[in-house]
């Protein structure tokens, strides 16, 4: 067994101008995406090609039509928002009314993890860069994923799956994971209720935004397994999992953990090694009653009529885990995950502090406690707020995480080095290595790209030429880089690809 | 940046004995307390001023 597996995330970033609250957030958005690509010669802007987006596609076999969707589902329309692909590989556009940032393809959790720190890294240039057009409030920008008056914006993860897959098990065994997993995903959260009218701290950021077991909506309503189904590769061989569940992580720890775990039960699913019920009786309910309780004690109920905590629930699947790897053997990273999952939920167990150093809900928690005692303060005071969203300010010298980090108070996993070379730098072994490299050497010559394509604009053709990426693991740098480094226009890599 | 990097080499140290457990626990917790102490004063000093206007004014669109 092992947690290699393309995945990726995508980070929807809280926007403020500062001094202007009621500034358009798309405009300022937009001016986010708009300076970074303006600044890294990426002026052509290859615009995004929708062609195999189909965000209206049911896993479980039938299309909404788009006249029966919120207008906010219809994400394959181009709004004229700003949209573009960096030689990393990722995507940087405006989603709704957000900026985003959306990895490239990665192939183990660790690449997630500073993949996904790039793209802070890509944002906060973003927002640096925007506040020097002239006339412009200094924008800021917050990865956390609700502003306690109502409103929620995503964190996503993708996995990719066989297509043979059952969707019914994905959803019986993925379900009672992804409702507790949130005791070392979570990002804490000053507020209950989706509109913060109890006042409590809660683990999960995301949690009182989940209203529904299975579905296919993000913007309303939002289930625990969304069924999006647009694989972005050959959908007879694959599906890609579409995550919406997740917490807005600065602990890279979290992040680790979050697609390690999540990767490790999908290949147990994937085996058909889950045969055992560990199905909640509400699991709705249950998420909300486990984020709730930051003493991580709370019983939920299993349809079998026992009770159990998260953390024994947790404990229920990592013990499965390790039973399979027993089986199946494993690998460095997978061995690396499973030692550290264990430990989190023995120290969660014995006192959630002992995770001080590692979880997001935990290190903002303890600050929020140690402020309450200093200065006597209620759950409804709005310092008590603000260190709430403070926490997940993305500038260094302000974001409370970022003064943690520097301090030595949380715990690293990658290095900034490593970081900023994602910055630039795709991913060698997915075809986000060919996406990226199209992008850094050729970018003039590039129309359009996405996901699952990569369209050029050469001299000598009358018509836009297209190169279908359906395999994720082709058009890795083994496969494609001797290309690169032999052809020294896009004219000769298109010729050299394709023949023509 | 780069002096403050390091890798996580944190392992529960399931061996100790439970007494010495508890001791090293309550030693742990006294210094993590100071420690969390001295981090106030520190985001004291960048935390956004007025509070109140602050958190009434951080209002976001939904997203997906």
């Amino acid at each position: 067994m092992t947690v290699r597996r393309v995945q990726g995330s995508e980070v929807e970033y809280g926007i403020a101008v500062q001094g202007q609250p009621h500034a358009n957030p798309m405009v300022a958005s937009t001016h986010v995406v708009n300076s970074y690509a303006a600044a890294h010669g990426l002026t052509r802007r290859a615009r995004w090609d929708f062609e195999e987006e189909n965000p209206l596609r049911d896993a479980r076999g039938f299309d909404l039509s788009r006249d029966a969707a919120d207008p906010s589902q219809l994400t394959d329309e181009d709004m004229g928002l700003a949209n573009i692909i960096l030689t990393n590989g990722a995507r940087l556009y405006v989603d709704h009314a957000h900026p985003e940032y959306s990895s490239p393809e990665v192939t183990n959790p660790l690449d997630v993890v500073i993949w996904e720190k790039a793209g802070e890294n890509v944002m906060r240039l973003g927002a640096e860069l925007a506040a020097t057009i002239p006339g412009t409030a200094p924008i800021v920008l917050y990865k956390n994923n609700v502003d306690n008056k109502g409103a929620s914006y995503g964190s996503h993860e993708n996995y990719l799956m066989r297509r043979d897959v059952p969707f019914d098990q994905i959803v019986e065994h993925l379900t009672p994971f992804f409702v507790t997993r949130q005791v070392f995903t979570g990002s804490g959260r000053v507020g209950q209720k989706q509109d913060g009218s109890v006042h409590a701290f809660q683990v999960s950021q995301r949690s009182d935004y989940f209203e529904v077991g299975v579905g296919l909506e993000t913007t309303l309503k939002r289930p625990i397994i969304n069924t999006r189904d647009e694989p972005h590769a050959d959908p007879k061989k694959y599906r890609r999992l579409h995550v919406i569940i997740g917490d807005a992580n600065c602990s890279e720890t979290a992040i680790y953990l979050k697609h390690g775990t999540t990767s490790i039960v999908l290949a147990m699913i994937e085996a058909g090694y889950l045969t055992r019920g560990l199905a909640l009786a509400a699991p709705v309910t249950a998420l909300h009653e486990i984020s709730y309780d930051p003493t991580l004690t709370r019983k939920v109920e299993l349809e079998d009529g026992r009770s159990v905590t998260a953390l024994e629930l947790q404990g229920e699947y990592l013990e499965l885990a390790k039973a399979y790897v027993a089986r199946e053997g494993s690998d460095e990273q997978t061995d690396d995950i499973l030692q550290r999952w264990e430990s989190v939920l023995d120290r969660l167990q014995r006192d959630p502090m002992e995770c001080v150093r590692e979880l997001d809900w935990v290190a903002k928690l303890a600050l929020l406690e140690r402020y309450r005692e200093r200065d006597s303060l209620d759950w409804d005071h709005a310092k008590l707020h603000l260190v709430d969203v403070q926490y997940h300010d993305i500038r260094l010298h302000k974001g409370l995480y970022h003064q943690l980090l520097r301090t030595d108070r949380m715990d690293r996993l990658v290095t900034d080095e490593q970081v900023a070379a994602a910055v630039t730098t795709p991913p060698r072994d997915t075809r986000a290595y060919f996406r990226g490299m199209c992008l850094a050497r050729f970018s003039k010559d590039i129309a359009a790209a996405s996901w699952d394509s990569v369209i050029f604009d050469l001299p000598g053709h009358d018509s836009l030429q297209r190169i279908p990426t359906m395999e994720p693991l082709r058009g890795t740098a083994e496969h494609v880089g001797g290309l690169f480094e032999s052809s020294s226009t896009a004219a000769e890599l298109f010729a050299a690809i394709t023949g023509r | 940046m780069s002096e403050q990097q390091h890798k996580s080499t944190r392992k529960s140290s399931e061996s100790e004995d439970q007494v010495e457990t508890t001791e090293v626990d309550a030693e742990r917790k006294e210094k993590l307390d100071d420690d969390v102490d001295s981090i106030l004063d520190e985001i004291d000093d960048v935390l956004e001023e007025n509070a109140e206007e602050f958190v009434r004014s951080f209002v976001q669109k939904g997203g997906q």
